[in-house]
């Protein structure tokens, strides 16, 4: 029992409803939202510190026992997504601060930006998978307000497809949900393992794992569900855009990580379909990437491409696999951010996201080309830095499992995912000057680079200082791959 | 001007006490019984609504001049404090406490912690659904 595991859920959720008071007074909302976001970072630290060193913390709200009350479960898996998430927060306010304009902050932004945080905390942290429903509806439902408000025409079009396929998702899984109850008679995690592993994963239940594929897999963006990405991530703002692309896809990858350990992991054929799925989305998602020519469309598409590398290496499932999804998801939220943000920079100096239109911005804005270049490496997979070693350790896993035709696959879609990072910097930073409008020259972007700093100095960090991180991803893909020790933190047995 | 709803508004004046204090009486009945703050919410809501529609929008604004928003707000705060309780004796949030207790008039009385959460739950739900319905109504003007 401690309630430690509950205040990265608690703080924003509480500031999230004071800021509904100050909305009209700009100023007071954000210093508090920008308070809340660090109160949220040290918390999620302190969170990740504590159960590295004490092990995994359960919580049972309200005092009530497991498998009965509902628990909230901080294991190094979840807090240390939960943390970076929370570093990401950080960023994406400073870069808010720059490019939203006052009616759009004045329209209860804030607020709903800590909710969409308490739902992404929530579903990393939660122990119940009904719980887990409703943290999704909370990430959800704000995420629907964030993604159209404002809204132009293709804005509001493109909204509405995002809300009507996660709507008919939150259906199917409440479907599943009840699929699961009925057969079990629990919603516990942990105790789902236990009875999933009395009862052995055959039949009906492996239908159901498969039911709850597909909702995940809408959430993540799997192949064949990621048609809705693309267009919805490109539309709103780009700092919305970020913070989506950022999080709310890998909140699926986690709960896809999560249930196929923890819950059904009993079959190999279901590991057999995560690798095949992993494989089609990866290669798919990148030759989505090459044909395109818009900055944003070409990272919401890698998005997808991205999600395929980790679903591949959760289901490959050893060890040395896990660290690898664990450090590659690390990886691509803080990146992909990234490199939103410099898609909304750019776009702030050259009012276009289209890369034909723009060329030669090296010569005028060198920081911004540079910094752009260093996430678009990383992104690639290039050493030393964190999508190389983030690739290479799922790509080491492949090959000890003997999955050489997927392997094959993800080395070509890092080929290609090369290819379309270039073709960015090559057309649009490279080259004479040629500007939309002649003023973009004198456009400062010093401070809208200043907020994505720290997510570069961090996928340098992770990738230069790798071995540190490496024994910690290892130490956490013990704890996923053997669910007794989330179990017996959870039950007491 | 509105002669023609007098059968209307008389009966809408009646009728709409009756929900106001079916819905407190379910909104206390909760704790042990079938009722509660979100039930009893959607019933005053109901009623408010139902003088809504018979009266019109700025008559009962200026009769109820509540921000829906801020009710929503309030009631979310009283929810969480409810459940902060519990972390200051160092147990887990949302932990609930409760106890009888002899008050005068009421006699013996069972006091929860349950109740103002419902509360808050009352506030949000009538503060979601009145929203939610004028906002829609008003946007053909």
């Amino acid at each position: 029992m401690n309630n430690l595991v509950i205040l990265p859920i608690l703080i924003p959720f509480l500031m999230g409803v004071i800021l509904i008071f100050t909305n009209k007074r700009l100023s007071v909302s954000r210093t508090i939202s920008v308070l809340t976001a660090l109160a949220m970072l040290a918390s999620a630290s302190y969170l990740t510190y504590v159960v590295y060193t004490d092990g995994i913390m359960a919580l049972e709200l309200g005092n009530w026992e497991a498998p009965f009350g509902i628990v909230l479960v901080g294991d190094l898996l979840s807090s240390s997504l939960v943390a970076v998430s929370s570093l990401l927060a950080v960023s994406t306010l400073f870069f808010i601060f720059q490019t939203f304009d006052e009616e759009r902050e004045k329209a209860y932004f804030y607020p709903f930006f800590f909710f969409l945080m308490t739902g992404v905390n929530g579903s990393f942290l939660t122990g119940d998978l009904f719980n887990l429903f409703v943290f999704f509806e909370v990430m959800l439902l704000s995420s629907f307000i964030l993604i159209s408000m404002g809204g132009k025409k293709s804005q509001l079009s493109e909204s509405l497809k995002y809300v009507i396929i996660n709507t008919v998702s939150s259906l199917v899984f409440i479907i599943g949900i009840a699929y699961l109850y009925a057969v079990t008679g629990t919603l516990n995690m942990a105790d789902l393992s236990v009875k999933v592993a009395e009862l052995g994963q055959e039949g009906v239940l492996n239908v159901i794992a498969l039911v709850f594929l597909f909702i995940f897999g809408v959430k993540s963006a799997l192949f064949p569900l990621y048609y809705w990405l693309p267009k919805s991530y490109v539309e709103p703002p780009t700092a919305i855009a970020a913070l989506f692309g950022g999080l709310l896809t890998k909140v699926g990858v986690y709960t896809i990580l999560r249930t196929y350990t923890l819950i059904f992991n009993q079959s190999s054929e279901i590991y057999f379909i995560l690798i095949v799925l992993g494989g089609l989305t990866m290669f798919i998602g990148v030759l989505g990437a090459v044909s395109q020519f818009d900055f944003k469309r070409i990272l919401s598409v890698h998005i997808v491409s991205q999600v395929g590398y980790m679903i591949m290496g959760i289901g490959i499932n050893s060890t040395i696999a896990i660290a690898g999804v664990f450090y590659f998801l690390i990886h691509n939220i803080i990146v992909k951010s990234a490199l939103f943000f410099f898609a909304g920079a750019t776009e702030k100096v050259t009012g276009t996201s289209h890369l034909k239109k723009m060329s030669g911005l090296l010569k005028t804005h060198p920081y911004l080309g540079w910094t752009f270049f260093i996430a678009a490496i990383s992104l690639a997979g290039i050493p030393p830095l964190s999508g190389f070693v983030g690739k290479f350790i799922l790509i080491v896993a492949g090959f000890m499992e003997g999955n050489y035709f997927v392997i094959a696959v993800s080395l070509a879609t890092g080929l290609l995912t090369l290819f379309s990072m270039m073709k960015i910097f090559m057309t649009s930073f490279w080259g004479e000057v040629k500007l939309p409008k002649p003023e973009a020259e004198n456009v400062k972007v010093g401070s809208l680079i200043a907020p994505i700093v720290p997510l570069l100095i961090f996928t340098i960090v992770l990738g230069v200082a790798a071995e540190p991180f490496y024994q910690f991803s290892l130490e956490l893909a013990e704890q996923i791959i053997n669910p007794e020790h989330y179990v017996n933190s959870v039950l007491k047995e | 001007m509105n002669r023609q709803r007098l059968i209307l508004h008389s009966m809408t004046k009646v009728v709409s006490f009756i929900i106001l204090s079916f819905s407190i009486f379910l909104f206390f009945a909760g704790h042990n019984e079938p009722g509660g703050g979100f039930i009893g919410g959607l019933m005053t809501a109901s009623a408010l609504l139902l003088l809504y529609v018979s009266f019109d929008i700025q008559t009962i604004r200026r009769v109820i001049p509540f921000d829906y928003v801020k009710m929503i707000a309030v009631g979310l705060l009283l929810a969480i404090g409810t459940g902060l309780i519990g972390m200051l004796f160092g147990l887990p949030f949302l932990t609930q406490f409760d106890d009888y207790f002899q008050l005068p008039i009421l006699g013996e009385t069972h006091l929860a912690t349950a109740l103002p959460f419902d509360l808050g739950i009352y506030l949000v739900v009538i503060g979601v659904a009145l929203l939610v319905i004028l906002t829609i109504a008003e946007d053909d003007s």
